[in-house]
């Protein structure tokens, strides 16, 4: 286990842990190929913005993909994913695919939501993907509006509902977690926590560091547990979609992850140390899911292949997005007639 | 409290004037009467005097300056008083003045500028009707205010009213405002549409009580200019040039161009013998010797002046719904000067001695020349007479100069063959034409105004009678 | 016709949507069990049971973006807010969300919902509790705004405010609810977006909405007395706002008074004014006039409130100045 630099109460009853679960080719594999899709298009998507063809706030999730795919993998696809704006790989690990994506964010007429909406704001119906929020926090009560109706309908879907560390501090997700721990909502709340709220670090932002911790006030179950394994994010997750989906009960599960990059395509990250950033470089998920997938059998050749093409689904989306013509309505979903 | 005092009009079809001299400087007192800055106007150099007491605390205008009527031109106030204020609402107003404006000289405005600008002016129409047909029957009849108003210069009306003006044709100048400052609201257009005069007649219906002078000013109908097609003069560049028009040519070119099109012009022409002149006049001038000279034009002139006391309805003016006929006789003599011609006036024509006449003349066309001639001096003439005989002219028809209802347009003297006793001879013609206002004057009135003008003029002794 | 009061109709047209749409439910403060803190959700409780009338801790800006997220996959909420004072907690949820997701999602989701509850100052409830947040609202593009002033128009249009697709913001007048006023029996909707003429005149335009239409139409009877006929014209929907049918009465009459019970700066009046002057320039014979409450918070004494707010005097005053006659 590595050492992360923060305190835990004596109350915690979770513990970070190294245990890893187990797993197969037939798992994992897939797991890594979103894993890596999300990578690459986040890295074609930092280029596209130094070459000055997306604009605007572009929130990069490089570090942090093990948490989206694993969470994801652990939802039926009639389960319903609620975002925050660094929701790119979100998006894609609920499966929207790569050229609808990367069009929206070079602001094309073929992206996901016509040019409209932009990197903050990737909505997805065919996917039940129900959006990216700029708002922090806000999305949070919409996110157990979601469960509310499947609770409602009793339709059985459960809802993921992803923050940041930064978002526990805002009233929304109180009012949120408080309505959903009343009525029992179908919901899965899934605080990210990349250590920096903006460039704010944990200490100097919460009296407690352990976010989980809030779930006790409201009497609801809880989670706390790093990262950085895809499968140990999918499994643990998968506790709380289960218990959510048979029970009713929401879950506060906090994940442990860093960012790599800024907080946003401007922000130079002086409020941190290189070592530190070197540090979780090591631990990089994506590399320890690669050498898992040896460990459990697939062979070098297989992975090449699959890295390939990895490769050449982004080099098209990329071509889609350059290619694709500008948005041209922004008249037409003001209002629905 | 100081006040803005805007460029007085000093002749009646005045729109803007030159600023010539200041015979005041700043800080000067002046009181009512006082003679503050000669003014250039489309006629001459006219006087502009005060009708304020105070200090000149600003001059707002340099000489040389042309400037719009109603414009401001000086601050008159209390000796000491801040005037940083008045300085900025100055020029706004100069930068708004645009419109012609018939109000009494000087302008007065009043410093807070929502307080109504008090014109001395009688109210151009009666009171209007108590309340206009939209207006509740209860709403008080309004007091018709001093008209017409404006503020630096732009006619106060409300839209409605502007757009109720045009569709019942009444001239807004013609409606006196109730509203708020002097506005002009729809009940006061619909007051003098239905008891004021006729819009047709309102141009030149003379209100009670009213300067002659804003009558007679064009109609300021509120209207949509007309699109105005550009005209080419030429179709290279440096076949023409546009030389700016004087102040003079633009108010003769208006003043013309509505004479002509306005009043119904027909002419008579009758050729006399003009040798009996000639020999009247070389008696007179070997009389007066080296006391001065008498023209076959005084001649004329004084002819005129008794034919038209002997034929007084030719001694009139067309007057909208009445025919004005005037009692004494003025007679108009149009002369040439750089760049136009001004009328100055003989007063009482038939009344002065022909060496009276011919030095007023004289001196009356070497201040024209020199524009320093007075308003009082180019304004009231009843009739003019107009004479291109020394520019070898045989005849020619003159424009009239409105309001008068005649002109007598003289012409040079022709030596002609001529049957004299049943024997061919060499006889000395002029012909003289008299356009008329077939409004005021028919052709057998106009007719026996010229017969008895030759016979006069034929037997110019009678001229002394 | 069957006279019943405002809250009765506005009862009636949730307790109708409610049978005719299994999706539409209710939720607030006080909405089930107390039967409403205004009793306008009086014995839903009883007929719809806690599923579809559900009570919520005092958490508006939690449970209006629950309404928002409940929305979106498919109910049709109506969220009350005891007071839209109140809304200003939740603001976020319908600015920042109701407002925007179907444009951010490029037409995917659409959020269709009421905001609903009373608006504007009642008797003596100081300045927390006495404000009109219509122009807020108004300002902003992916919302509608509806604001009654008669028992048969709220009913009519809060039935059609939930049958919308679009997020509805439907402020009630907090002292209207026990106007009575004749209202069918038989079933019937309001569309949105059309105003309403209250009292026909010649003279002036009076566009007032919510409770300032009956201030307007009292202080129409006073001018009558004087021979002044005012057309009182309710939009009845702010957004979007009936232009066509306030340019088409200002144009006959010449003059235009707004009351509104906000404040002046940046009031819906204002954009009312702006768009008869652009509709109606050539037929003003005076300057528009606005009649809203002072400028200040509300006061909490009785003589102090009353000479805060727009009265019937204020309103004959304005009407008055419009036709020169003071």
């Amino acid at each position: 286990m590595v050492a992360i630099p923060m305190k835990t109460p004596e109350t915690a009853r979770v513990e970070l842990h190294d245990e890893l679960p187990s797993t197969t080719v037939e798992e994992l594999a897939p797991l890594y190929r979103q894993m890596l899709a999300i990578r690459r298009l986040e890295e074609a998507s930092a280029k596209a913005y130094s070459q000055g063809k997306i604009g605007g706030f572009l929130h990069l999730i490089i570090g942090q993909e093990a948490v989206c795919t694993g969470a994801i993998a652990a939802l039926r696809p009639d389960d319903y994913v609620v975002a925050t704006y660094r929701e790119h790989g979100h998006a894609y690990a609920k499966g929207v695919p790569a050229r609808p994506i990367l069009a929206e964010l070079y602001g094309k007429k073929t992206g996901l939501v016509r040019g409209l909406g932009g990197s903050m704001h990737l909505f997805d119906k065919a996917t039940n993907f129900l959006g990216g929020y700029g708002i922090v926090g806000g999305h949070v009560p919409i996110a157990a509006g979601a469960a509310f109706a499947s609770k409602y309908r009793g339709d059985g879907r459960v809802t993921l509902c992803f923050f940041g560390e930064g978002a526990s501090t805002i009233g929304g997700f109180a009012e949120g977690l408080s309505l959903a721990a009343l009525w029992k909502l179908p919901i899965v709340l899934i605080c990210e926590n990349n250590q920096y709220s903006m460039g704010t670090p944990l200490y100097r932002s919460l009296a407690v560091e352990d976010v989980s911790l809030r779930a006790l006030a409201h009497g609801m179950p809880r989670d706390r547990f790093d990262g950085d394994d895809v499968i140990k994010v999918k499994r643990r997750i998968a506790e709380a979609v289960e218990r959510a989906r048979e029970t009713g009960e929401p879950t506060l599960v906090e994940v442990i992850t860093y960012r790599f990059r800024g907080h946003s395509m401007s922000d130079p990250g002086l409020y941190r140390t290189k070592d530190e950033v070197e540090e979780w470089r090591r631990r990089d998920p994506l590399n320890r899911c690669r050498a898992r997938l040896v460990e459990v059998g697939m062979d070098e050749a297989a992975l090449t292949a699959l890295e390939d093409d990895v490769k050449a689904e982004i080099e098209d989306a990329v071509r889609f997005a350059e290619d694709s013509p500008a948005a041209d309505d922004y008249l037409s979903y003001v209002e629905k007639v | 409290m100081a006040q803005i005092i805007g460029l007085p009009k000093l002749s009646p079809t005045m729109e803007e004037g030159v600023l010539v001299r200041w015979v005041k400087q700043e800080g000067d007192k002046v009181s009512p009467g006082d003679l503050v800055a000669e003014v250039e106007t489309d006629k001459a150099n006219m006087d502009f005097t005060m009708e304020d007491d105070g200090v000149l605390l600003r001059l707002l205008v340099k000489e040389g300056e042309t400037v719009k009527l109603g414009a401001p031109v000086a601050i008159l106030g209390k000796a000491g008083e801040d005037v940083t204020e008045l300085v900025a609402r100055a020029a706004a107003m100069t930068a708004e003045v645009s419109a012609p404006v018939s109000a009494p000289a000087p302008v007065p405005v009043a410093a807070p500028v929502a307080a109504p600008v008090a014109a001395p002016v009688a109210a151009p129409v009666a009171a209007p009707a108590p309340v206009a047909a939209a207006a509740p029957a209860a709403a008080p009849a309004a007091a018709p205010a001093a008209a017409p108003v404006s503020l630096g210069g732009k006619l106060l009306a409300s839209p409605l009213a502007k757009s109720l003006a045009i569709e019942l044709g009444i001239d807004l100048r013609m409606v006196s405002g109730s509203g708020p400052g002097g506005r002009i609201v729809e009940r006061d257009v619909r007051a003098v549409a239905e008891s004021g005069p006729k819009p047709a007649d309102a141009a030149a219906a003379p209100v009670t009580g009213a300067s002659s002078g804003a009558a007679a000013e064009p109609v300021a109908m509120v209207a949509r200019p007309a699109p105005v097609t550009p005209v080419r003069y030429g179709d290279q560049p440096g076949d023409f040039v546009d030389v700016p028009a004087s102040n003079m040519r633009k108010r003769i070119a208006a003043r013309l161009t509505e004479a002509k099109r306005d009043v119904p012009h027909f002419y008579l022409m009758r050729r006399f013998d003009v040798e009996p002149v000639l020999a009247f006049r070389g008696r007179l001038n070997a009389l007066l010797g080296d006391r001065g000279k008498v023209s076959v034009n005084d001649l004329i002139v004084k002819a005129v002046a008794l034919a038209l006391r002997r034929v007084p309805d030719c001694n009139a003016a067309w007057n909208g719904d009445s025919i004005r006929k005037f009692r004494r006789v003025h007679v108009g003599i149009a002369v040439a000067i750089e760049d136009g011609l001004v009328t100055p006036v003989v007063r009482d024509a038939d009344l002065k001695g022909l060496g009276v006449i011919g030095a007023e003349v004289q001196d009356l066309a070497r201040r024209a020349k020199e524009r320093q001639l007075k308003g009082h001096e180019i304004t009231g003439s009843t009739f003019t007479v107009s004479n291109l005989g020394m520019f070898q002219i045989e005849r020619f028809t003159a424009i009239l100069n409105p309001p008068e209802a005649g002109i007598l347009a003289v012409g040079g003297v022709v030596e002609e063959p001529v049957v004299k006793d049943g024997q061919l001879a060499i006889g000395k013609r002029m012909t003289v034409t008299m356009s008329c206002d077939h409004r005021v004057i028919d052709g057998a009135l106009g007719a026996r105004f010229l017969a008895v003008l030759v016979e006069q003029l034929e037997h110019p002794e009678s001229l002394a009678l | 016709m069957p006279v019943i009061s405002y809250r009765e109709a506005l009862n009636q047209a949730m307790r109708e949507e409610m049978e005719h749409d299994p999706n539409v439910f209710i939720m607030g403060e006080e909405v089930g069990h107390y039967n409403g803190a205004y009793k306008v959700t009086q014995g839903l409780l009883q007929r719809f049971s806690e599923r579809r009338v559900v009570d919520t801790p005092i958490a508006e800006m939690g449970f209006a973006g629950i309404g928002v997220g409940a929305a979106m996959v498919g109910l049709r909420p109506i969220i009350e807010f005891m007071t839209f004072n109140f809304s200003l907690v939740a603001i976020d949820q319908i600015i920042n969300n109701a407002a925007k997701i179907y444009q951010m999602s490029g037409g995917q989701f659409h959020v269709p919902i009421v905001f609903r509850g009373p608006s504007g100052p009642a008797v003596q409830v100081s300045s927390q509790h006495s404000q009109s947040f219509e122009s807020f609202y108004a300002h902003v593009p992916g919302l509608k705004v509806v604001m009654p002033s008669t028992a048969y128009d709220a009913k009519g249009l809060l039935k059609s405010a939930i049958r919308d697709d679009n997020p509805v913001v439907f402020m009630e007048g907090e002292t209207l609810y026990g106007m009575t006023g004749e209202v069918p029996a038989e079933e019937y909707t309001l569309p949105l977006g059309k105003g309403d003429v209250k009292r026909a005149g010649t003279h002036v335009t009076l566009v007032a909405w919510s409770r300032m239409v009956h201030t307007c139409l009292d202080a129409a009877k006073v001018l009558a007395a004087d021979g002044i006929e005012a057309e009182v014209v309710d939009p009845r929907t702010l957004r979007p706002l009936d232009t066509e049918l306030i340019v088409t009465s200002v144009k006959k009459t010449g003059r235009c008074v707004i009351v509104e019970v906000g404040w002046p700066m940046a009031g819906f009046g204002a954009e009312v004014a702006y768009r008869v002057q652009r509709g109606c320039l050539d037929h003003l014979d005076a300057p528009i006039e606005r009649v809203t409450s002072d400028d200040v918070p509300m006061p909490y004494a009785k003589n102090l409130e009353d000479e805060v707010q727009p009265q019937v005097k204020d309103v004959v005053a304005a009407v008055r100045r419009t036709l020169y006659l003071d």
